[in-house]
């Protein structure tokens, strides 16, 4: 399969003397939705950060498969729901197109759209406070979507849900991706959430950050109910802690 | 109405009451002089006969008062604005800021009076001073508290400095430059005052501060208190005033503004 990028030895040196990464190696094939775990402060955020062209790496590569690199295709979701508290939903929506200079009338069949996708319709004109959390997350990842990126990072965007709630944002996410097939860079520091998932996961080992292991999980999708049932999704559950407590040794 | 509401109401009403009844107690036993400290009736009787002539010169001071908060709001909103724009103007500028701010407007008032031949516009001058520094503050502090994360996602949809200050610092600071303006019209009431009272008599038109003054030179107690009241009055209502402006403007999403729940 086709690689969106590559990262070779890519290393973070904070200005104060922290070292947050030190020589990430990774492929992301496009389409594909790559979770990333590793202990608390390894270097998660840091590295999506990089990717995004927030944060500029110290040393090694970044590779974008494209001549145009990440111009205009990357979408960033935060852990917190990160929107605009005196605009509505669909405003919130909007913004990225509007930064874009694109009018709301002319993208308004677009963020109709995404809305509908998320599972907002009718919630356009609420305000974010009047939302549940869950609600707000969906919001932030409508927001990423509207401006149909080809990859798109979350920083463990479900972490501050609750368990229910998080299943089933997990369940639409994954449809959404299966639906619209995007590259998805994922950090979470749920083993069994990055298992249900992700079609490979990457473990990183404490700050900093390596990464100590890659595994695919060749688990069928559709995922659903069963899947977390199944043995095999036990077995990489297993598997992923096992290397995780490595990492972190 | 609910019972908060009837209490919120009901207990301040209450408590003037008693304090009415016992100053006018303390007045009549005590015999004390109406040049002294007249009873309530006293005061209340001036107030409806010195009201028309009294409520000219309140229009004098609330002139002044509002021309000093506007500009203030004009002023301080947009040298915050520049502040955050440029650092090196910020750090150049904020500790003369700071300066004007700290120092008595009492004693500048006499050398701006000296200054400026116009006597709408020196008073004027005096009460913008003491108005506008709230107003750079907090609009200050706004403009630079925006959320760390959505700085994040602006940069990453490569927003122009000209739309991140539109759409993300500008509404960020409203409900910091709302509660400046707030504090603000209060105290370009009391800047106006004090300047009213070191430039004595101004001109052809007298201010409620004059107004106080001669009372208080001519033993007329009762109208310096009609004066004081309509005084206080005034800021009662320029601060509810200003109050329901901000609720009608972020009302919908600040925090600060959303009533509570049962
Ligand atoms: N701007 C910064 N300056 C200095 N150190 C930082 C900065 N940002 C993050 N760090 C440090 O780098 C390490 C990795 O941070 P982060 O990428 O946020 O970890 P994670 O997301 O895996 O929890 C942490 O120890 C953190 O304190
Ligand atoms: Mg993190």
């Amino acid at each position: 399969m086709r690689s969106i990028l590559a990262t070779e030895g890519l290393g973070k040196l904070f200005r104060n003397g922290t070292k947050a990464l030190d020589g990430v190696d990774i492929v992301v094939e496009e389409g594909s939705f790559v979770s990333i775990v590793g202990p608390s402060g390894c270097g998660k955020s840091t590295f999506l950060k990089i990717i995004a062209g927030l944060s500029e790496p110290s040393f090694g590569a970044l590779k974008w498969n494209d001549p145009g690199g990440r111009e205009g295709q990357i979408s960033f979701v935060f852990q917190e729901p990160t929107l605009m508290p005196w605009a509505t939903v669909s405003e919130n929506i909007y913004l990225p197109l509007r930064l874009k200079g694109e009018g709301r009338a002319d993208v308004a069949s677009r963020i109709a759209e995404v809305t509908e996708a998320v599972g907002l319709a009718g919630f356009e004109r609420s305000y974010p406070r009047e939302l549940s959390g869950g609600m707000k997350m969906r919001v932030s990842i409508a927001r990423a979507l509207v401006t149909r990126p080809r990859l798109l990072l979350l920083d463990e965007p479900f972490a501050a849900l609750d368990e229910i709630t998080r299943l089933k944002l997990n369940e639409d996410l994954l449809k959404l991706w299966r639906e619209q097939g995007w590259t998805v860079l994922f950090v979470t520091h749920s083993v069994y959430e990055s298992v249900y998932l992700s079609s490979r996961v990457a473990v990183m080992t404490r700050r900093p950050g390596r990464i100590a292991a890659d595994v695919p999980i060749d688990l069928p999708y559709p995922r659903d109910a069963a899947t977390r049932v199944s043995p095999a999704y036990g077995d990489y559950c297993r598997e992923i802690s096992g290397r995780l407590a490595e990492a972190m040794a | 109405m609910t019972r908060d509401r009837l209490l919120q109401i009901l207990a301040p009403t209450v408590v003037g009451l008693i304090v009415l009844a016992g100053w006018s107690a303390v007045v009549s036993w005590n015999a004390i002089p109406v040049y002294v400290l007249p009873g309530p009736a006293a005061v209340g009787a001036s107030l409806w006969n010195d009201g028309p002539s009294l409520f000219g010169s309140l229009w004098v001071t609330l002139r002044i008062t509002a021309a000093a908060l506007a500009a203030a709001t004009i002023l301080g909103g947009a040298l915050a604005i520049l502040f955050a724009q440029s650092r090196i103007l910020e750090l150049s500028l904020f500790p003369y800021a700071v300066i004007l701010q700290v120092t008595p407007i009492v004693a500048i008032a006499p050398l701006i009076i000296i200054w400026v031949n116009d006597a709408f516009l020196a008073l004027l001058i005096c009460a913008w001073l003491v108005a506008f520094f709230p107003i750079v503050a907090n609009t200050t502090v706004g403009l630079n508290s925006a959320d760390r994360n959505l700085i994040a996602l602006f940069r990453l949809y490569r927003a122009t400095r000209w739309q991140q200050l539109l759409y993300l610092r500008l509404p960020s600071a409203l409900p910091y430059f709302l509660t400046g303006v707030r504090i603000s019209g209060g105290l370009a009431l009391i800047g106006a005052v004090v300047a009213e009272f070191v430039a004595g008599t101004g001109g052809q038109e007298t201010g409620l501060a004059f107004r106080i003054l001669e009372a208080g030179y001519r033993l007329q107690i009762p109208k310096l208190f009609a004066a004081l009241i309509l005084l206080s009055l005034t800021g009662i209502a320029i601060f509810a005033l200003l109050g329901w402006i901000s609720r009608r403007l972020i009302g919908h999403w600040h925090e600060s503004v959303i009533p509570h729940e049962e």
